[in-house]
């Protein structure tokens, strides 16, 4: 299996006193045909990694290679042969969708035709319509065509979903779907975590300008130890209970309490949900609710960070 | 399919989003037309001048009015004392005169010396007086107007106001297009395709070059039609000045552009640029009235040649090969700022 992105100790430091390490050394690769997914909180270096591979930005030092070629030597090839949606462009508002996507159509040699990249995106009955008129998520979806109107092998989708209703989300990730079904390869940054784990074969966590965790969704959902999550919660009287009863329970890997809420790592909730429901009722407290969930990418990246993804968005 | 190359493709997005801002084509296209109106109406040459001329009420008042009726240049009115101090203290009479005896043999005219017209209107109330009284002139003269055309005011400023379109449009239109467009992230955008540079950025001038057209058609039809300009000198002379220094403000949008990140900053820049230009450039007034020292400076201007060219070709008639220095100033400011702005260009944010 060939390579699509392969980079090696990428670090992007930019000047000013002091000095901002965006990036300080990110290896990774992609193969041809994966879709790949960068996560991360804001300000963790995933734009800065992937305009570097864009060819957006250059690297302060390591190596970025694109399709096999390298970013100040074979620039205008690798630009023939990607996509690009970057993160909050604004299309000329005055234009209307067809005219846009002839613009970016007369850029390359081969593509597309820009009727094909709009009933790929679902924009037909939009060809007309001036973009300024257009929805966030058929602006969004539009951003999308302009970087498939170049027929690319490899397309970068820079958080092509953020602050998009649920349903143009969904609509998205279908286009990203049949993307990936023409075994083109992708490489998507997102703070969506449900979005990850639908849509990539792999993903890794950036944090503070480095990869904290690297592999498949389930992957790193096996790494934090348990699959389950059981949330509850207890009435207020009972503050003081403890905790430590839960911990013995077999199969439980972590618990975490904040005032009467309580977060549960566990193998095998049908376990441990008798057994604390058991010894709850022993020491006299009353449960205030009990759910039960898969572990997600959120939980992995709560167990590794301490900190939640989108912690302004609750 | 077959596709449109990138430059002819870049040119007409650019020139959609013009015409489909109104208020856009407005400022450009016909804002000089209203400036042409206001000043030409303003300083127009004022056909043949006239004098409101006051007559003291007296029993002679009459045969002053019979002896003055006959000069159209002169308007008279007979008036109480009271009246006629009212009347040439706000302007409404130039002149008073004053007659004492039965047949007006003795004249006094009260009149403001510093007042314009007023000494004119003496001179030639007194001569008309003089004549019906049966003076002779002694020597025999002929009055002969002289009316040249390309002497008047619009024409002298039509040309100004032409160059001002240009240099507004070239910084505006190149300049402010552009910063706008890397605050959108559009031209980092364009920048992930293989878009080639050089495609685009000629494809920005190209669209400015386009819009200029009816920009200079509006302004010199509009002005022949209603003020009688016309172009003494040679068309295509004409048009490759106008060509020539629409590319030169092109260049130098392109360079006030090429890194300004927000638009307050290109504002500011464009201001700078154009100010000293507006006020030296000798685009309403001729630039001779500075001091003689400043003046070489003035000329290294960007606009002046632009304004000095045209003047030349339009007023004067004169060939485009006696254009020399300043054509050869137009080019520099074209050549160098394109150069220096390739250079130093941003394409992100």
């Amino acid at each position: 299996m060939s390579t699509a992105i392969r980079c090696a100790n990428l670090v992007k430091t930019y000047s000013g006193k002091p000095p901002v390490e965006a990036v300080r050394g990110i290896d990774f690769e992609i193969a041809v045909g994966e879709c790949y997914g960068v996560l991360g909180p804001n300000g963790a270096g995933k734009t800065t990694t992937i305009e570097i591979l864009e060819g957006l930005l250059s690297a302060t030092s390591g190596e970025a290679e694109v399709l096999g070629m390298n970013w100040g030597q074979d620039d205008h090839s690798i630009r023939e042969r990607i996509g690009v949606s970057l993160q909050a462009t604004e299309l000329s508002e005055r234009l209307t969708v067809g005219e846009t996507l002839n613009l970016f159509r007369s850029f390359y040699v081969s593509g597309i035709d820009p009727s094909e990249a709009l009933a790929r995106v679902s924009l037909e009955e939009k060809v007309n319509s001036w973009i300024k008129t257009l929805s966030g998520g058929q602006k969004q979806r539009l951003a999308v065509a302009t970087a498939l109107v170049g027929d690319p092998e490899l397309i970068f989708l820079d958080e092509p979903t953020t602050g998009l209703d649920p349903s143009s989300r969904r609509q998205l990730w279908e286009i990203i779907e049949t993307f990936k079904r023409e075994n083109k390869t992708v490489l998507l940054t997102t703070h969506y975590m449900e979005e990850a784990e639908r849509l990539c074969d792999r993903v890794a966590i950036f944090y503070a300008g480095k990869i904290i965790a690297e592999g498949t969704p389930s992957e790193l959902i096996r790494s934090v130890g348990a699959e389950h999550v059981i949330e509850f919660s207890i009435d207020f009287d009972h503050e003081s209970f403890d905790d430590s009863m839960v911990r013995d329970i077999p199969t439980v890997v972590q618990v975490d309490k904040s005032e009467t809420d309580f977060h549960v790592t566990a193998g095998k909730p049908h376990v441990v949900i008798p057994e604390l429901i058991t010894g709850l009722a022993k020491q006299g407290v009353a449960l205030a609710s009990l759910t039960t969930r898969h572990a997600s990418l959120e939980d992995v990246f709560v167990s590794l960070t301490g900190r939640h993804l989108v912690e302004d968005e609750s | 399919m077959k596709h449109q190359h990138p430059i002819l493709a870049i040119t007409t997005a650019r020139l959609r989003e013009f015409i489909r801002r109104p208020e856009a084509v407005f400022w450009v296209y016909f804002f000089p037309i209203l400036m042409v109106i206001v000043l030409g109406v303003a300083f127009r040459n004022k056909p043949i001048e006239s004098f409101d001329v006051d007559i003291l009420e007296r029993a002679s008042a009459q045969t002053i009015v019979e002896d003055l009726e006959s000069d159209v240049q002169i308007r008279t009115k007979i008036v109480t004392r009271e009246e006629s101090i009212d009347r040439l203290r706000t302007g409404k009479s130039t002149l008073l005169i004053t007659s004492n005896g039965e047949d007006a043999s003795q004249i006094e005219y009260t009149f403001d010396p510093v007042r314009p017209g007023s000494t004119a209107a003496r001179n030639l109330v007194d001569r008309r007086l003089q004549e019906s009284h049966g003076r002779q002139d002694v020597i025999e003269s002929v009055d002969v107007e002289f009316s040249e055309p390309g002497s008047s005011y619009v024409d002298f400023l039509v040309p100004g106001l032409l160059a001002m379109g240009l240099m507004g449009g070239g910084l505006w239109g190149v300049g402010y297009a552009i910063v706008d467009m890397r605050i959108r992230k559009l031209l980092k955008r364009f920048r992930a395709t293989p878009m080639k540079r050089s495609h685009f950025l000629i494809g920005m001038i190209l669209s400015r070059l386009i819009f200029m057209v009816p920009q200079i058609v509006l302004l010199l039809g509009f002005a022949y039609l209603f003020f009688g300009v016309v172009v003494q000198g040679n068309w295509v002379s004409l048009l490759l000045v106008v060509f020539l220094g629409a590319i030169e403000f092109a260049a130098i949008g392109l360079l006030v552009a090429s890194r300004a990140g927000t638009l307050e900053t290109a504002s500011g820049l464009m201001n700078l640029v154009m100010l000293p230009m507006w006020t030296l450039s000798g685009i309403f007034f001729s630039y001779e009235r500075f001091p003689e020292v400043v003046q070489p400076l003035i000329k290294l201007l960007p606009l002046t040649p632009v304004i000095d060219a045209i003047r030349a070709l339009t007023m004067d008639g004169d060939s485009i090969l006696s254009l020399g220095p300043e054509l050869l100033v137009i080019i520099a400011w074209s050549v160098l700022p394109f150069v220096v702005a390739l250079a130093i260009f941003r394409w992100n944010d």
